[in-house]
C-alpha cells in the first residue's frame, strides 16, 4: 500500500525546506555552488530576475537540458519555474521529475485569469502571494507551499517586508473574531470560508511560509526570518554579487542563526559588493521591467 | 506512564523540520527545546535530529560551534532519535561516499533511495516485529519523502519497523542499536506519536542507567 502525491507528501517536502534557504541558479557550476553553501534546494532557471528586467522580452519555463544538467550536477532538491497558468509547462517539468513547481510571476503569465490547477499534479507547487487572500485562493487551488512575492531582481527588500507584514497581519486580524463573521471575512479575502475558518483557529498558513524578491544580504535573510518566514528564496542576490560562493554561504549562515546578531555580524564581513539594487519609484513609472508582484490574482 | 517535565529533549535546528518535532513532544507533555548552540546541547539529555536536507544540516554543523560537542555526547552514549535526513546524519555511511554522515548508528545509508518528489509516498509501516509491541495492531503510517534506504545493517542493529506492502516490502525502515533510534520516514508529520512515545522511554531508561550515559 503506497499512495504518491498526498497532500501530506507535497506539504511534507515544503516542511524539510524550514530554516533553509532556496537558492536562483542558471548553471550546473552555480547548483554545485549553491549546494556547497549549504542550500536546502535550488531554484533551475534560464535567467536570474535581475536579467529578465535587463533583457525584456517573454520569460519562460527553462530548457529541459539545462534543467537535466542540475539535477545531475547536486543531490539536494531542484525546483524549477512555469509561467501562471501554463499547466503544460507543469506537465513537462513533472515529466523531468523536478521536486517542486513554481508557479512564478517571475515569467510572464501565460493566463491572465486561471492559475494551475495543482492538484493535478503528483509534484508539490509553490506560489507567490503579496498578502493573505491571494495565498489562501493558491492554497485552494493545491499550492504546497507560499512565498511572499516582493519585488524579484530589484535587491530591494521593501517590497518583500510588506507583503510578509500584510500576511501576517491579516492572520492576526483573524484571530478571535467570531464564527459569524468568517463568512464576510471570507468574502472580503476572497477565499474559500473552510480555509479563512482554519486560519482563524490556528493562526497560521496550513501550509509552510517562505519569503522572496529582494533579499540580497545575510541582514536581510535575518530580518525577513525574523519577522516570520518560514525559510527564503533568493534570486538574483547571490550569483549578481561580487563574490557568490562566500555571499551565499554567508546568508545561509544568516538564515539558521537569524536570532544570533554575533553571527550575522561575523558572516557580514568582508562579503565584496551586493547586487546593484533598483528603487521602486523606478519600477513604478515603468522602469527596469516594471513590478511583476501585479502579475497572478 | 504520564510524560512529564522530568527529562529535556533537545532538536537540532540547523535545518530542516524541528519546529514539528518540538511540538510533537510538548503536545506529549515532554519538555522540548530547539538546539543551535553548544550551550542549548549541554542543557538537553537526548536529541532528535529532524528531517531536512542532510547537506545543508552537515554543512551549518561544520560551520558551527556542534559538531565536535554533539560528537563526544553520541560518543558518551546520549540518547538521539534520527528521521529521514537525521538518520543519515546519524549514519556509519551514504552509499554515494556523501560526507554527511557521523558514524553513530551502524548503517549503511542510499540517499535519496526511492528516487527524486514524484517517488514520495505514503506507507504502512510494520512494527510487530521489534519491541514496540505496545502499538494498535504494530502498524504506523509511513511518510517518506526523498527517503533515504538502508543498504547495511550492523550486528548489533536491531530492526524494529519494515515496510509493509508495495513494492519494497519487508524493507527495515525503523532501527534501532542501544540508546539510538533512527527512522527513514517521516513520524512528526502524522498524528501518531507512538515513535516519538517510544524514543522518550527510551530517554528515561538511559537515564535511569547512568552508567551508559553522559550527565548533561
Amino acid at each position: 500500500m503506497t499512495d504518491p502525491g498526498t497532500a501530506r507528501i507535497k506539504t511534507g517536502l515544503a516542511e524539510m525546506f524550514k530554516g533553509g534557504v532556496i537558492m536562483d541558479v542558471v548553471t550546473a557550476e552555480e547548483a554545485v555552488i549553491a549546494e556547497e553553501a549549504g542550500a536546502c534546494a535550488v531554484m533551475a532557471l534560464e535567467r536570474v530576475p535581475s536579467d529578465i528586467r535587463r533583457d525584456g522580452g517573454v520569460a519562460r519555463m527553462s530548457d529541459p537540458e539545462m534543467i537535466r544538467g542540475i539535477q545531475e550536477a547536486v543531490s539536494i532538491p531542484v525546483m524549477a519555474k512555469v509561467r501562471i497558468g501554463h499547466f503544460v509547462e507543469a506537465q513537462v517539468l513533472e515529466a523531468l521529475e523536478v521536486d517542486f513547481i513554481d508557479e512564478s510571476e517571475v515569467l510572464t503569465p501565460a493566463d491572465e485569469v486561471n492559475h494551475v490547477d495543482k492538484f493535478a499534479f503528483t509534484v508539490p507547487f509553490v506560489c507567490g502571494a503579496t498578502n493573505l487572500g491571494e495565498a489562501l485562493r493558491r492554497i485552494a487551488e493545491g499550492a504546497a507551499m507560499i512565498r511572499t512575492k516582493g519585488e524579484a531582481g530589484t535587491g530591494n527588500v521593501v517590497e518583500a517586508v510588506r507583503h510578509l507584514r500584510s500576511l501576517i497581519n491579516e492572520i492576526r486580524a483573524l484571530q478571535g473574531i467570531g464564527r459569524d463573521e468568517i463568512y464576510a471575512a471570507a468574502k472580503e479575502l476572497r477565499a474559500p470560508v473552510e480555509l479563512v475558518q482554519q486560519i482563524a483557529d490556528t493562526g497560521k498558513l496550513p501550509v509552510p511560509m517562505f519569503t522572496a524578491g529582494g533579499i540580497a544580504t545575510p541582514a536581510d535573510a535575518a530580518l525577513m526570518m525574523q519577522l516570520g518566514a518560514e525559510g527564503v528564496f533568493v534570486g538574483s542576490g547571490i550569483f549578481k554579487s561580487d563574490d557568490p560562493a562566500t555571499r551565499a554561504r554567508a546568508i545561509v549562515e544568516a538564515t539558521t542563526h537569524f536570532n544570533d546578531a554575533a553571527v550575522i555580524a561575523r558572516v557580514s564581513t568582508g562579503l565584496g559588493t551586493a547586487m546593484p539594487g533598483i528603487e521602486m519609484a523606478t519600477l513604478a513609472a515603468g522602469g527596469s521591467g516594471g513590478t511583476f508582484a501585479n502579475r497572478g490574482w | 506512564m504520564n510524560d512529564s517535565h522530568d527529562i529535556h529533549v533537545g532538536v537540532l535546528a540547523m535545518q530542516g523540520a524541528f519546529a514539528r518535532h518540538v511540538a510533537v513532544l510538548q503536545e506529549r507533555g515532554v519538555r522540548a527545546s530547539e538546539v543551535r548552540t553548544p550551550a542549548e546541547l549541554a542543557a538537553v539529555d537526548a536529541l532528535v535530529i529532524p528531517g531536512g536536507e542532510s547537506t545543508a544540516i552537515r554543512k551549518a554543523l561544520d560551520r558551527g560551534e556542534l559538531l565536535e560537542p554533539l560528537r563526544e555526547r553520541l560518543a558518551s552514549g546520549m540518547p538521539a532519535f534520527g528521521t529521514c535526513a537525521g538518520l543519515i546524519v546519524l549514519a556509519h555511511a551514504a552509499e554515494d561516499g556523501a560526507p554527511e554522515t557521523y558514524g553513530a548508528l551502524d548503517v549503511d545509508v542510499a540517499r535519496n533511495g526511492f528516487g527524486r518528489q514524484v517517488h514520495s509516498f505514503e506507507g504502512s509501516v510494520d512494527m510487530s516485529g521489534g519491541d514496540l509491541g505496545d502499538l494498535d495492531g504494530g502498524r504506523l503510517s509511513g511518510v517518506f519523502i526523498r527517503a533515504p534506504r538502508i543498504t547495511r545493517l550492523g550486528d548489533d542493529v536491531t530492526v524494529l519497523g519494515r515496510l509493509a506492502g508495495g513494492e519494497h516490502d519487508g524493507e527495515p525502515v525503523v532501527v534501532r542499536q542501544g540508546n539510538l533510534l533512527g527512522a527513514t520516514f517521516h513520524p512528526e508529520l502524522t498524528d501518531d506519536p507512538a515513535l516519538h512515545a517510544r524514543f522518550v522511554e527510551l530517554v528515561r531508561a538511559a537515564l535511569a542507567a547512568p552508567a551508559t550515559t553522559s550527565a548533561p
